[in-house]
């Protein structure tokens, strides 16, 4: 039993080292000036997504044995599974357009996705009831790999305006084009973040009043913000600079604010620290990488394309899929929970993306930015609303 | 009727902006989709003439413009989008168990709860107005829709390979070829070969694909709507029964919903939570020992369920049958004739019954007589075999104090509590006593004789949902047509590709409704070995 629980963990490991070579490999192609080297580096980028794809199957495959149901129960299974399902979406749509840019672009968040995932507890965990059913199976591998197809089209997206936005000038498309690779930024200190602080067994323990009781709250990173009316109880632990505000009433809810905090610094330092380097906008430095390669009418259509293959995978996964699953679990197909409201949302976005662009010719920069709020709204519905917003659904 | 006869001769309805057989622009009606001035032109419903484009006049028309046209569609669809975002920063009022919204959302969250409750956030779902943006939605696409199909399915079916001039050129894939060796044989065995249709008039050449794709929009729609008239259904009693009911433990009840006609015994209900020392359990061993409280495992009622025979016979006993044994879980609902019964929520270790005896106030060994209460009927007096006599004051099935005094809950039998009045033998007047569990209070300070618990039964209490719904299966016809529909229109894309010989070569030209990219690279395929020259694509992307 052991046994599978490390062969998979491993499996994981090489996955991500896998997917980083690949993207090495395509960083290679934009660099050659040569076609040939290019098509070369380009192949060897695509072969190596697909063993790294083959090997996170092993990863789920042998988890699923160790646990005995589908590792999709927990956040943290749930969004490797996410940026699995990302991977083998770009595979797919790299093998409609051939464009090695979308790997470029598409491993690292895959990457990046991974790596937040495991943050969160790793360990086995079981089934609650509720969760003891087929359709757990089928709605959430269907829903994901909706998810992961329509992420594609961010993917494309975002290589539309970081190639297109002009950028010798400052704008309303620069200005926001700047937030997304910061948030990116906040996404990766994160993970830097968590895992310094986690390897050095950091803890500052704080008493404080949870719903009328006194309770121990462990944080796992120096405290930047307390518990609201908490007494920190560590000895070398840093004392908070400030008390959360009041209506953070939850038992972790502080304590994950306080978190939110160290990335959103994080982010700062590692976004501005870039960009005193660089002397330019973000942006604008990657711009020249890719000017001669990217071929914006494709980019547009592969974006698009992502949108229309995705849009009924995730219609079937998120919507019908969940409803039947919902109607023999909670004997109703629709509750207006949360989670699943933030799945219709997802789903009427998607359906005006698609009409403006078929009715109203929105191509090119205006498509390119729903496809960016589309991804954007997809990521809320994993982490924010699991991790805030939390409903019957009973992730994390 | 005005029509437009066109210089192909062939008749098209009033409002047609491109002729349907030949594609020439009609002139004087080039406004209606933007053509003029314009290289490329509008080819969106092939230039059909749409009654929300013709007329303009009564209020009807004014109110079919509007539902029909996708801004307004797509608007309503962000609004829509934004309010139910909003309608999830704090729960809604069904989540918040039982308390009263009126005052809940202001202590829970401040200012911001309180404005979010005064603007009917709190119940948005069943809101009036959130019901108006899904019923404008329903109507947006049904006029939509009929506004369009119509004339592109006309103008699809009356379309000939020979195009005009203008046509072709205002393609937005258009290319010309100068050459005398075109081979036509190759070009439509390529075609043929990709598989599309090839029509042929006077050596102008029309191969289409995929035309059905066109109508996969149409299909996904009436699937929406029919999905949309489905829940309306459930308005009605007879399509749609939710009821809950709470079953003791041995207990027989009515189901509720059912007319009289169903009852159910709990034979037992059962919660069963994953153990780290059960070896099937062994591998969740450090998820359990990270969790604060035990993790459920199972909930299951066993259950019978019974029909009355004599049903209608007024005041008669029930006569029950059995029909069904089984049980319920979560994901797995007890199904009987239409109704299904799912497990939805359960009370453990309520109390059933709670014996007592009189001992002097000083004196636990001495007793002047017991008595058992059955807390689903609790009695107003019991008789004791010493002449001893004890009244129920006042019973609390859940006992709390609220404000220094004793109050009930619930009336469910939790935390039981009573207020007794005793009567020794030939006395007339009382001692009074209050009795909860752990809770012996004398109220009066010279009582002689105390009551003291001596015993008490416990059991299981489920709750189950009732549920028949006969929307359920237009319902699912409803997602189904709207899945076919969107895959039909998603992955098939209709293309046409039109040759027309020209004195001295060729002209081609193209047409989607998507991934134009894709359509290039399908011509370049079919060109080859025909010395014909690849088409351009002169649209400029504006970004
Ligand atoms: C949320 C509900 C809706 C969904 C899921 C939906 C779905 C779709 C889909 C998938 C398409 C095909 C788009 C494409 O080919 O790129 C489409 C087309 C269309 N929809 Fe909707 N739709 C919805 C609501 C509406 C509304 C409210 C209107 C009213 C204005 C509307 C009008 C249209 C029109 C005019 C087309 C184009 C038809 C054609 O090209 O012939 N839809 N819809």
């Amino acid at each position: 039993m052991g046994d599978w629980t490390a062969i998979s963990g491993n499996l994981l490991y090489a996955a991500f080292f896998i997917y980083l070579i690949a993207t090495f490999f395509f960083a290679g192609t934009i660099r050659d000036k040569k076609k040939g080297k290019s098509r070369i580096a380009g192949n060897i980028g695509i072969t190596l997504a697909i063993i790294g794809f083959i090997t996170q199957i092993g990863y789920f495959i042998t988890r699923w044995i160790a646990s005995g149901h589908a590792p999709i129960s927990n956040l943290f299974e749930y969004t490797t599974f996410f940026g699995m399902m990302l991977v083998f979406a770009f595979i797919v749509l790299y093998f409609i357009y051939r464009v090695d840019l979308l790997g470029l672009f598409a491993l690292p968040i895959a990457l990046l996705l991974i790596a937040f995932a495991s943050m969160f507890p790793t360990e086995i965990s079981p089934l609650v009831p509720s969760l003891q059913s087929h359709w757990l199976y089928i709605h959430v591998t269907t829903a994901s790999l909706g998810q992961g197809i329509l992420s594609v089209s961010f993917v494309a997206g975002l290589i539309f305006l970081i190639s297109q936005v002009d950028q010798s000038k400052r704008s309303k498309h620069t200005i926001w084009l700047e937030v997304v690779i910061y948030i990116i930024a906040v996404t990766l200190a994160f993970i830097i973040v968590s895992s310094s602080f986690s390897a050095t067994n950091y803890e500052a323990t704080f008493e404080a009043p949870i719903e009328g009781q006194q309770a121990e709250i462990t944080y796992n990173m120096p405290a930047i913000t307390g518990p609201y009316n908490g007494e920190l109880i560590s000895e070398d632990a840093m004392s908070p600079l400030f008390q959360a505000p009041e209506w953070m009433r939850g038992e972790d809810a502080a304590k994950k604010f306080n978190t939110f905090l160290w990335a959103l610094l994080g982010g700062v330092v590692l976004y501005w620290g870039t960009r005193l380097i660089l002397r330019k906008r973000i942006a604008a430095a990657i711009q020249p990488l890719l000017n001669k390669k990217v071929n914006p009418e494709l980019v547009d259509e592969v974006s698009y394309r992502a949108v229309a293959i995705g849009f009924p995978v995730f219609t079937l996964g998120a919507l019908i899929f969940a409803m039947i699953w919902a109607q023999q679990a909670w004997d109703r197909f629709w509750g207006w929970d949360p989670k699943e409201v933030w799945a219709l949302i997802t789903f009427f976005f998607y359906a005006a993306y698609l009409h403006l662009r078929l009715s109203r010719g929105w191509q090119g920069m205006k498509s390119a930015w729903l496809a960016v709020g589309g991804f954007g709204i997809i990521m809320f519905n994993l982490i924010a609303v699991n991790l805030i917003i939390s409903g019957l659904h009973s992730y994390a | 009727m005005k029509e437009i006869t066109c210089e192909c001769g062939h008749v098209n309805p009033e409002g047609t902006v491109l002729c349907e057989a030949c594609g020439k622009p009609v002139e004087q009606n080039q406004h209606i989709d933007g053509n003029e001035d314009k290289k490329l032109l509008n080819m969106r419903y092939d230039g059909s003439a749409r009654r929300s484009q013709t007329y303009n006049r009564t209020i009807i028309d004014k109110i079919w413009n509007f539902f029909s046209s996708v801004k307004v569609g797509v608007t309503l669809i962000f609004i829509t989008v934004v309010a139910s975002a909003i309608g999830t920063i704090f729960p809604q009022s069904v989540f918040i168990g039982g308390a009263d919204p009126a005052t809940h959302y202001k202590d829970q969250y401040g200012i911001a709860g309180q404005i979010y409750y005064q603007l009917g956030f709190h119940d948005l779902f069943s809101s009036w107005w959130y019901m108006l943006l899904i019923a404008m939605i329903g109507i947006s696409i049904v006029i939509a829709s009929i506004d369009r199909f119509f004339p592109l399915y006309k103008t699809l079916k009356k379309q000939k390979p020979k195009r005009h001039e203008l046509f072709m050129k205002k393609q937005r894939v258009f290319g010309e070829t100068k050459s005398d060796s075109i081979d036509y044989e190759t070009f439509k065995a390529n075609l043929k070969k990709r598989r599309f249709k090839v029509y042929e008039q006077d050596g102008h050449i029309l191969a289409e694909k995929n035309r059905f794709a066109r109508w996969g929009p149409y299909v996904n729609h009436i699937g929406l709507i029919i999905f949309l008239l489905g829940a309306i259904l459930r308005f009605i009693p007879a399509f749609y029964v939710d009821e809950h009911v709470w079953v003791r433990e041995g207990e027989t009840t009515l189901i509720p919903g059912t007319q009289g006609e169903y009852y159910i015994k709990n034979e037992s209900f059962t919660l069963e939570t994953y153990d780290k020392d059960n070896p099937d359990d062994a591998k969740f061993k450090e998820a359990i020992e990270n969790q604060d409280g035990p993790i459920p495992k199972t909930f299951r009622t066993d259950a019978v369920i019974y029909e009355r025979t004599n049903q209608g016979v007024a005041g008669a006993d029930p006569d029950l049958d059995v029909i069904k044994e089984g049980s319920a879980t979560l994901n797995n609902p007890l199904k009987f004739d239409d109704f299904a019964l799912y497990q939805a929520s359960y009370q453990l270790d309520e109390f059933s019954e709670m014996s007592f005896k009189i001992h002097d106030q000083d004196d636990e060994d001495t007793n002047y007589g017991e008595f058992t209460v059955d807390l689903t009927d609790p009695q107003s007096t019991y008789e004791l075999d010493g002449g001893f006599r004890i009244e129920v004051v006042n019973y609390f099935p859940e006992y709390e104090m609220q404000d220094g005094q004793p109050a009930s809950v619930s009336k469910y039998p939790k935390n039981p509590a009573f207020v007794f009045n005793l009567y020794p033998p030939g006395e007339e007047t009382p001692e009074t006593s209050f009795l909860g569990i752990g809770a012996n209070i004398g109220a009066g300070e010279n009582n002689q004789y105390k009551l003291g618990l001596t015993g008490f039964d416990t059991r299981d209490v489920t709750g189950l949902t009732v549920k028949k719904d006969h929307t359920l299966g237009i319902i699912s016809l409803g997602g189904a047509i709207f899945m076919i529909g969107v895959i039909q229109g998603m992955y098939w894309n209709h293309r046409r590709i039109w040759l027309q010989p020209r004195l001295d070569g060729a002209w081609i030209a193209g047409h989607t409704n998507k991934n134009w990219y894709a359509l290039r690279m399908e011509i370049e395929k079919s060109i080859e070995g025909t010395h014909i020259e690849a088409p351009q694509d002169q649209y400029e992307m504006k970004s």
